[in-house]
Formats: C-alpha cells, sequence, structure tokens
C-alpha cells in the first residue's frame, strides 16, 4: 500500500469517525466537538504556511476576521443568505490574502512574522474604525432565523456539527490532496531549503503566494464558518491572541501533519476546559503543559507518534 | 473557585433546613408539596481571568453574599441556591463555551454574571439556541437595543443609555453647556457618544469636541491639547488599566486652572481615589451607580448589602482597606439574583421545563422597591425590553471621598422602547 | 491649542514612551541577536519588573524615593533570576531551537501572568513616584510686538518624566560602554558573531546564554520600574510593550544596539506626532502600516545590513 493510500484511508476513517460521533457523544460533547472542527479548520489553513511552508505568520486572524466580517457584513447589511456570503467572505479572504502576500513575502524569517503581525494589527484597529458598521469590540449577533441553507437550521446542534465536519473535511481532503500533488512537494522543497528548489527551476515566489492565498483562504472559510454556525461577529478574534492561537495548536498536534491541527485544537481546548474545573489558574496549566510539550514531544503530538512508531 | 462550589456543605444543609421550616408554613406549602431537595443551579459566567478580572473577583463576592442570604432565608422554592462558577476569561469565544457547558454538562437552570459586552453579545445566541434564560449585569444597552434574543434579561442593573442621558440635565445646569468628551473608541465609548451628545444638545448644551482614545492606549497627555480652549465640562469615561494615568495626566495637563469636570465611575472602579495623583480630583463630579462612600442617608438596606458582601463605609474589602470594590456595579449581581428568585417562585419553577415560564414571570415584573433585595435603589422592569430602568447618583469628590450631590429619577432615564421581546416566540 | 505647542508636547509625550521602549526593545535585541531566541515572554519580564516595583515600595514605605531606589535595584535582578532560570530550565534543554523556544516562552509567558493575577491581583496599582511637579513650558512666538515668551494653556510636563528620559540615556550609555569597551561585552559580542568559534576559543558559551537572557529581561523590568510611577502595573501590561519591542528590533536591524535605539526613538515619537494630525485611531492605523512597510521594502531594517 503507497503512503498515499495509506494517508487517504487515514483521512476518510477520520471523517468516518467524527461522522459518527456526531450521533453519539452526549449533547455537551457534540457541541464542543463541532467547535473544535471550525477553529480546526482554521489551524488547517494555518498548517499550510507554517508547517509545509515554513513561513511562520503572526496575522492570521486578519485572514480568519476578513471571513468572518465578510459573511457577517454581507448577511446583516447585505441581506445575503448563507451560501453567497460564505462566497462574499471567502473573496474576501483571498483578496486580503493576496494583497498581504505580495507585500509581506518580500521579507523572510522573523521580518515575515512581524509585518503580518502589524497588518493584522492594522487590521483590527481597522474594524474597531469602522465601528459604526462593525460595532467594534462589542461585535454584532447574527439573527438565528437568518442561519439557514434552504431550510435547515444550522443552530440546531447535529445540523451545526455535520456543517462543521463538511467545513473540516473539506479543508482536510484540499490541503492533504495538495501536498500529494507536486505543488506540495515544491512547499515543503521551499521549507526545506529555499535556494535549491530555486535552482532545480521552480518560481519560488509564485509557490509561496499560491500558498498564503490558500492558507489565507482556509483560516476565512473558517471565521465564516464559525460566524454563521456560532452567531457571533467580534473584534476579539481579530486580535493577536487569535494569531498566536492557530500556530500553538499545529505546533502541539505536530506542524506539517495532516490530522496534527485538529489534534492540536482538540488537546487545547480539553486542557482548559477540564483544568478550568479544577482551578482558575487553568492558564498556569495550560503553561506548564506547554513547557513540557516544548521539552518532551518537540514534534507535536502526532509528529511523535509518527516519529515514534510508525516510520 | 470556579466548579467548586462556592456553597459548602454545611451551608446547603443548613438552607435545607431552613426550607424544611418554611415548608411548615402555610404560605410555602405550595411550593413544597412534591418537591425535590436538589440544588437550583445557577450558572455564573465570571470573568476570573482576562481584562474582567478585577470586576469579576467583586462580581464574585457579592454573588456569593446574595447566595448565602438567599439560601439562610430558605432558598428558592425551598431549594437551596448552588452557584456554579466558571471562568470566561472575559473572551466571548469562551464565553459561549461556558454557557452550552451550564446547559449540557452541569445542568445548570439558568446562566448569570456577565459585565463586558462583548462576553454577553458573544454568548447570547448560545443561550437563545440552549434555551437557557441569560440574566446579565453589564449595563451594556445591548439588551434593550433589540439586538439579542428573548432568552437574555438584564433586569439587575441599568443600561448605559439610561444612565447617560440622565446626566445631561445635571451637567448642563450646574456645571456648564460647552461639553468635551472624551472616551475610548470603542462600542462602550461610542454609546456614551452618541447618547450623551444626543440627551445634551436637548437640555440647551453642545458638545465642542469629541476625542476618541484608541483602545491600547496607555500615555493620554498628547491626545488633551485637541480640548478646545472654552471647554466648560469635561465629559470623560475609561475603562482599563490605564485608567488611573489617564486621570492623572489629565490633572496634570490643565495644572490650576481647570473646567468642570464629570466622569463616569467605571474610570475608576477598583481604584482607591487615595492613590498617589489623584488628588486633582477634588472637586469633580462623577456618575455612580451606587455610592461608594457610605452616605449621610444611607438606607438600612445598604448597610445591610455593605455588611453582607463584607465592604466597608469607604468601599474597600473590611479585611484590606485597599482593596476598593466595584460598588457602582456589583449590586448588579445581588438584585440579578434576587430576580431569579422572584422570578422561580412566581413561575412555581420546578426544572428546566419552566424556563420559559421563569421568562415569562420576570417579563410580567414591573415596580421593584427599594428594599434589601434592591439595596441600590427603586427599579422599573420594562418587560418588553427586557431592562430595568432605575436612579442614578452623581457625586463630588470632597476631601477624598465621593459625596452624593444628586440623585435622578427613574423618569430621567426612560427612553422609548426598541424592541419588543415578549412578541418573538420561545 | 496651537499648533507649535501642541507638537512640542507630542515630542515630550514621544520622548518618554520612547526611552522606555528603548530600553526594552535592547533587552530583546540583545537576547535576539547574541542567542537568536525569539523572546515571546519578554513582555513578561516588563509586568515582573512593575509589579515588583509595587511589592518592593509599598513594603519598605517612608519616603516614596527609597522604595523607588530599592524597586530600581530588586527588580531588574529579581526578572533576571528568573530568566536565567527560564533559560537553565527551558530553552536550554531544546538547544535554542527556534520553534521549541517560542512555544516554551509562550508557556512562559502564561505561567507568569497568572502567577501575577494569583499574587499581585488584578488591580493596576500604581507607584508614588520619587519626586513629581508640574513644569509649565513656555513658548516663544513673534508677534506684533517683537519676540515674545509666553505659557500657554496646557502645555507642560512633569519632573519625573524628565528625569526618565534622563535615566534612560544614562542607561544606554552605560549599557554600550559595557558592550564595546568591557571584556564581558567582548565575550558577549564574540558569541554573537560566532558560537562555534567562541566556543572554541574557551568562552562558556551556555554561561553566556544564561547571563544574556538573564540580561536581557533585567532591561526590560528596569523600564518597567521607571515607567511605573507613570503607568500603573497591571498583570496584562506586557503585551504591548512585546509587540513594540519586536518591530523596534527589526526595524533597527538585528542585534544591532544603536539601529535598537534609533528605531525606539522614531517609533515611540511618530506615534505621537502622527496623533496631532489625525483622528487617535485612524492615526494608529497608518503609523502601524507604516512600519509594516518600511519592512516590507527594508526588510533587513533601516539600519541593518543586507543579510548575508
Amino acid at each position: 500500500m503507497s503512503i498515499g493510500t495509506r494517508s487517504t484511508i487515514l483521512h476518510l476513517g477520520l471523517i468516518a469517525l467524527l461522522f459518527v460521533l456526531a450521533f453519539v457523544l452526549p449533547s455537551y460533547h457534540q457541541g464542543n466537538l463541532a467547535r473544535i472542527m471550525v477553529l480546526a479548520t482554521y489551524a488547517i489553513g494555518y498548517n499550510v504556511l507554517f508547517g509545509y511552508t515554513g513561513l511562520l505568520s503572526l496575522g492570521h486572524a486578519m485572514f480568519f476576521g476578513a471571513g468572518m466580517y465578510g459573511l457577517g457584513l454581507a448577511m446583516q447589511y447585505g441581506g445575503l443568505g448563507v451560501i453567497p456570503a460564505f462566497a462574499v467572505a471567502l473573496i474576501c479572504a483571498a483578496v486580503l490574502s493576496a494583497v498581504v502576500a505580495l507585500l509581506a513575502l518580500r521579507t523572510i524569517g522573523v521580518a515575515f512574522m512581524i509585518v503580518t503581525l502589524m497588518f493584522a494589527q492594522a487590521g483590527y484597529l481597522t474594524v474597531l474604525y469602522f465601528g459604526a458598521w462593525t460595532r467594534g469590540d462589542e461585535g454584532f449577533v447574527i439573527a438565528q432565523s437568518a442561519r439557514q441553507i434552504a431550510g435547515l437550521d444550522l443552530t440546531a446542534p447535529t445540523t451545526r456539527y455535520l456543517a462543521a465536519l463538511l467545513l473540516f473535511s473539506a479543508a482536510l481532503l484540499i490541503t492533504a490532496r495538495m501536498m500529494q500533488v507536486s505543488f506540495g512537494s515544491v512547499l515543503i522543497g521551499v521549507r526545506e531549503n529555499e535556494e535549491r528548489t530555486r535552482m532545480l527551476g521552480y518560481d519560488v515566489f509564485r509557490h509561496k503566494l499560491a500558498a498564503v492565498i490558500i492558507s489565507g483562504t482556509i483560516s476565512g472559510a473558517a471565521g465564516a464558518g464559525y460566524a454563521v454556525l456560532f452567531g457571533y461577529v467580534g473584534a476579539t478574534f481579530t486580535s493577536v491572541q487569535y494569531s498566536i492561537f492557530p500556530l500553538l495548536w499545529v505546533l502541539l498536534g505536530g506542524a506539517g501533519t495532516t490530522i496534527g491541527p485538529l489534534v492540536g485544537t482538540l488537546f487545547m481546548f480539553y486542557l482548559i476546559d477540564y483544568s478550568s474545573g479544577l482551578t482558575n489558574a487553568y492558564m498556569l496549566i495550560a503553561g506548564v503543559v506547554l513547557v513540557l510539550l516544548t521539552l518532551f514531544a518537540r514534534a507535536g503530538l502526532v509528529g511523535e507518534i509518527r516519529k515514534r512508531w510508525v516510520a | 473557585m470556579t466548579p467548586k462550589l462556592m456553597t459548602n456543605r454545611r451551608s446547603v444543609l443548613k438552607g435545607a433546613a431552613a426550607g424544611g421550616l418554611l415548608a411548615a408554613a402555610p404560605l410555602a406549602a405550595r411550593f413544597a408539596s412534591a418537591q425535590s431537595s436538589a440544588p437550583i443551579k445557577i450558572g455564573f459566567q465570571q470573568h476570573s481571568t482576562g481584562i474582567g478580572a478585577a470586576y469579576g473577583r467583586w462580581y464574585g463576592r457579592t454573588t456569593e453574599a446574595a447566595v448565602k442570604m438567599i439560601n439562610d432565608a430558605g432558598g428558592i422554592n425551598g431549594r437551596p441556591v448552588e452557584i456554579v462558577a466558571e471562568d470566561d476569561g472575559t473572551d466571548p469565544k469562551r464565553g459561549a463555551e461556558v454557557l452550552e457547558k451550564f446547559a449540557n454538562q452541569s445542568g445548570c437552570d439558568v446562566a448569570f454574571g456577565t459585565l463586558f459586552s462583548h462576553v454577553v453579545i458573544g454568548s447570547a445566541p448560545a443561550a437563545g439556541e440552549l434555551k437557557l434564560p441569560y440574566f446579565v449585569v453589564s449595563e451594556g444597552h445591548h439588551v434593550a437595543s433589540g439586538m439579542l434574543n428573548r432568552y437574555t434579561l438584564q433586569p439587575g442593573i441599568t443600561d448605559v443609555k439610561s444612565q447617560v442621558q440622565a446626566m445631561a440635565p445635571y451637567v448642563s445646569e450646574n456645571l456648564g453647556k460647552k461639553v468635551t468628551m472624551i472616551y475610548p473608541d470603542f462600542a462602550f465609548g461610542h454609546d456614551h457618544r452618541d447618547y450623551f451628545s444626543a440627551a445634551i444638545k436637548e437640555q440647551g448644551g453642545e458638545v465642542l469636541e469629541m476625542i476618541a482614545i484608541p483602545p491600547t492606549e496607555t500615555s493620554f497627555t498628547k491626545y488633551f491639547p485637541k480640548i478646545p480652549r472654552d471647554t466648560e465640562v469635561i465629559y470623560h469615561v475609561m475603562v482599563g488599566p490605564a485608567v488611573l494615568t489617564f486621570v492623572k495626566e489629565l490633572g496634570e495637563f490643565f495644572g490650576p486652572s481647570r473646567p468642570e469636570i464629570f466622569g463616569f465611575i467605571d474610570s475608576l472602579e477598583a481604584v482607591d481615589l487615595a492613590s498617589p495623583g489623584l488628588e486633582f480630583l477634588e472637586g469633580t463630579y462623577f456618575w455612580e451607580g451606587n455610592p461608594r462612600y457610605a452616605q449621610e442617608d444611607q438606607t438600612s438596606h445598604d448597610k445591610m448589602f455593605r455588611e453582607a458582601v463584607g465592604v466597608d463605609a469607604n468601599g474597600a474589602s473590611v479585611s484590606d482597606p485597599k482593596d476598593v470594590s466595584t460598588y457602582a456595579h456589583m449590586f448588579g449581581c445581588w438584585e440579578t439574583l434576587h430576580v431569579i428568585k422572584a422570578g422561580m417562585e412566581a413561575a412555581g419553577y420546578q426544572g428546566p421545563e419552566d424556563r420559559a415560564k421563569l421568562i415569562e414571570a420576570v417579563e410580567a415584573m414591573t415596580d421593584m422597591p427599594q428594599s434589601d433585595a434592591h439595596p441600590q435603589g427603586p427599579k422599573r422592569f420594562n418587560g418588553k425590553t427586557h431592562q430595568v430602568f432605575g436612579v442614578q447618583y452623581i457625586s463630588k469628590v470632597e476631601e477624598g471621598k465621593l459625596v452624593k450631590v444628586h440623585t435622578t429619577s427613574i423618569e430621567d432615564t426612560l427612553y422609548p422602547d426598541e424592541v419588543d421581546y415578549t412578541s418573538m416566540s420561545f | 491649542m496651537d499648533f507649535g505647542p501642541h507638537l512640542l508636547l507630542a515630542v515630550l509625550e514621544g520622548a518618554v514612551g520612547a526611552a522606555v521602549l528603548a530600553l526594552t526593545a535592547l533587552g530583546l535585541s540583545l537576547v535576539f541577536g547574541v542567542m537568536r531566541v525569539v523572546n515571546v515572554a519578554h513582555g513578561e519580564f516588563f509586568m515582573l519588573g512593575a509589579v515588583i516595583a509595587w511589592f518592593v515600595a509599598t513594603s519598605i514605605g517612608g519616603h516614596p524615593t527609597v522604595g523607588f531606589v530599592a524597586a530600581l535595584a530588586l527588580a531588574p535582578l529579581i526578572a533576571g533570576l528568573v530568566a536565567v532560570l527560564v533559560d537553565r530550565l527551558i530553552l536550554k534543554p531544546v538547544k535554542y531551537d527556534p520553534e521549541a523556544t517560542i512555544v516554551g516562552t509562550i508557556g512562559v509567558l502564561y505561567i507568569l501572568q497568572q502567577t501575577a493575577l494569583m499574587t499581585y491581583g488584578p488591580e493596576a496599582r500604581p507607584v508614588e513616584p520619587p519626586f513629581s511637579h508640574r513644569i509649565a513650558l513656555p513658548w516663544f512666538e513673534w508677534g506684533e510686538n517683537g519676540f515674545a515668551m509666553f505659557y500657554p494653556w496646557g502645555l507642560s510636563t512633569n519632573s519625573y518624566k524628565l528625569f526618565v528620559i534622563g535615566a534612560a540615556i544614562v542607561i544606554l550609555l552605560a549599557f554600550w560602554l559595557i558592550m564595546t569597551r568591557s571584556k564581558a561585552g567582548l565575550i558577549m559580542r564574540a558569541t554573537q558573531l560566532d558560537r562555534e568559534t567562541a566556543l572554541a576559543f574557551g568562552i562558556p558559551v551556555s554561561r553566556v546564554y544564561s547571563i544574556v537572557f538573564g540580561l536581557g529581561a533585567g532591561l526590560a523590568a528596569l523600564a518597567a520600574v521607571l515607567i511605573v510611577p507613570i503607568q500603573q502595573a497591571h498583570y496584562l501590561m506586557g503585551h504591548d510593550p512585546l509587540l513594540l519591542s519586536f518591530i523596534v528590533v527589526i526595524i533597527g536591524g538585528l542585534g544591532s544596539i544603536r539601529g535598537t535605539v534609533l528605531a525606539a526613538v522614531l517609533i515611540g515619537m511618530s506615534d505621537g506626532i502622527i496623533s496631532v494630525f489625525l483622528s487617535p485611531t485612524l492615526s494608529k492605523i497608518i503609523a502601524t502600516l507604516l512600519v509594516a512597510l518600511v519592512l516590507v521594502f527594508r526588510p533587513q531594517g533601516l539600519f541593518g545590513k543586507k543579510p548575508a
């Protein structure tokens, strides 16, 4: 069995498992998993750039936010339905990521990190500046009645779960497929040795540009998904904190692995959920866990498993 | 102390025993029949960490005191009340998750206690979908503006729109008609900007300049030159950890010759007025939701409230005079819990299947006289807008203490309805 | 207020911000330059400095100067020791791997923040300045009666703010002297240039790393002690200094002391001066984008050399 087939089976198996879970999980965990899948979609988007292409961005919240506000504002003021608003969101995220990429890709390494951070900070302040429409930090609610597709009520727990699964599966399969074709190999080549990839005759810049746009658009899809499934659009989601989260999830789960983002998001969510039940100082626990992971599981959870038992 | 129950086992037992005693009384008999003695669980969305943590701590202490009082008096419908506190990190995403946890995991009957507007708005959709009554203590205008849903109510604290408009008559008559406003450049600040400038215009005054400060700012002097020279009154409202710097730098900027200054105490909640640099506030005015310093005409209700929560006559913790409370807001937790109690009793609340009945019972409420359940003052609840209205206080700083100089009427705070939640389905 | 005095005020305010920023950023730049470590917890060491200053100042009592001076000595020391501990327990074991240190220092950030919340609490608390006098500033104008001096309304500063600017200049000079003239400075520069060669010449690189990491944190803490009589100590205060320091370090060119200081002055000042012309939030947006564009078109920073 080739590696490609094996990973396809793994991904389809994962999606099937998540599908079955929709009907067996208690409602609390079903709700959590729906959120986790949307956030994991964000992490998958982040992973395209960070894990595969080796570019560390600290500004992905602006792409998440572009999707979130693209959908939210289109529904709120444009009166669009969910599907067209979702398309608007994808366009917003794609255009923003293309513009940011054209500028930011002139830099590398830490400078790239800072430039993306600055753009995202400007994005956050822009959301506040246009408070008349965005309601700034408070944000706004997307009415429950508007959150449906052709009579399917996205606010009903199981429908919402399945919609989240659909979003997640699309992102997972697209990125997995992308990494099986030559495009993905070039990205990994850029990550491992940009100079050599260029010498081999690949247009490194165009590949990086495409990686940013794909990464940003998937992140934007996650933002739009969050807005429509959970009914809230707010500036908090465009703050620096939400740029750091996907980095954390991806590193925890395993950068450059297809299911790492899901595992990392899942782990972090339940770490906070359970430790906040034990103590208010759950951030302390989260901090200690991060330090321990750094010390003892550097490749992330999935990365370590693959390193120790699979490879 | 998160879901570690705030009520310890002994007080639950005591509450149950008191409930038993009450059950013997004829009035209480109808509640006690066929009634489980399982506690009524109230999910408390608490800002224990994040930017709201100073408020969260005092909201916690007030909630604890209110629950103790309710349980000592026999609980609700003869059942003890149990608080399930969860930290929301003052974050809207976590806030919504916490509500799901209350409804689907901890088996809470209702949720309560949120202060910061973005957490309220981020959580409200979840409350509506979970059909979980959500009693917020936020002073935001989000509930009455109609943007939320039938399951979200604010019966224990007035909203910013009514607070702000009630200030305009006093400001224009006593302090001056030419006002410059300084406020944070986000929704809370914009509410102040919009509602106050409209209200002062109605009083024949005008706003000369509006200075919006970016929310991440930590130094302020550079903005003050924008204050026009002919300003008679400065209206300021700031929130966040940099407020003290703001007030100090404002004082330094003007030096010996300042205009009248009117501020919202939000700028200095949980801050000791005796802090170095605040001397210049002497003689300035503040809106107070509830007077921090015990006044000469203190009511027995305020006295009881202070003692129960553990606050001294200066508004600080009885165990640490440096630990200043968020006195202008935290009474909202106390009053909201008493509204929940009254609502559940009126609805004959038995369990989650009666949640809609509970909402209808609260919607039916109107006047709430000043009492131990409402120590801040009399209130009037508007069932259609899910928002309570009540008196506001204006205090002047005299010898380093806030002395009440004006009490508004409830009528001063009223405005036309913007929504009718009762027409929405459950 | 007239344009001239307004601008002067903005410049003065900008100078105070720039002074503190220069110190904080220098700490980050040092760590970055010598160790190639992105210390995400740098802002928390800043916060630690402010919080320790509050503890020291309140527990000593007496005249505010006593507490302030004690804080000036103790806060950087304690923050530095914590940093050395972080280096030994976390950074060294992961061999200063870039990604691992980012996650590790994010962990440290959470730990320090939560510890501060539990011990110090959620309030913003002030430290009393050792001295503080309002100084009204004069303005000159060529009017009808010739050259005239007058005191415009609101144009003033504060003696303590001037002290902060002076103190920062003194500390920066001292730091520059140590780096360029002393043996310790030589060793640090050698390690920065070439770790392997330094090792070969018998430089105890691992000890140098610990000291550098401690020194970097100490500088941040020192900056915080200076600013805390103007701004208050708060457990979430580390966020902005971290972002600004990062920007300054990159704009200044990696590992360049002179570049870092110049960039700090540029960034600190521009923030204040742009706000004279535009609405505050819009000016923040524009300042942020400008900095980003500087980097885009000069990725090596304004004062750095082209990367090899």
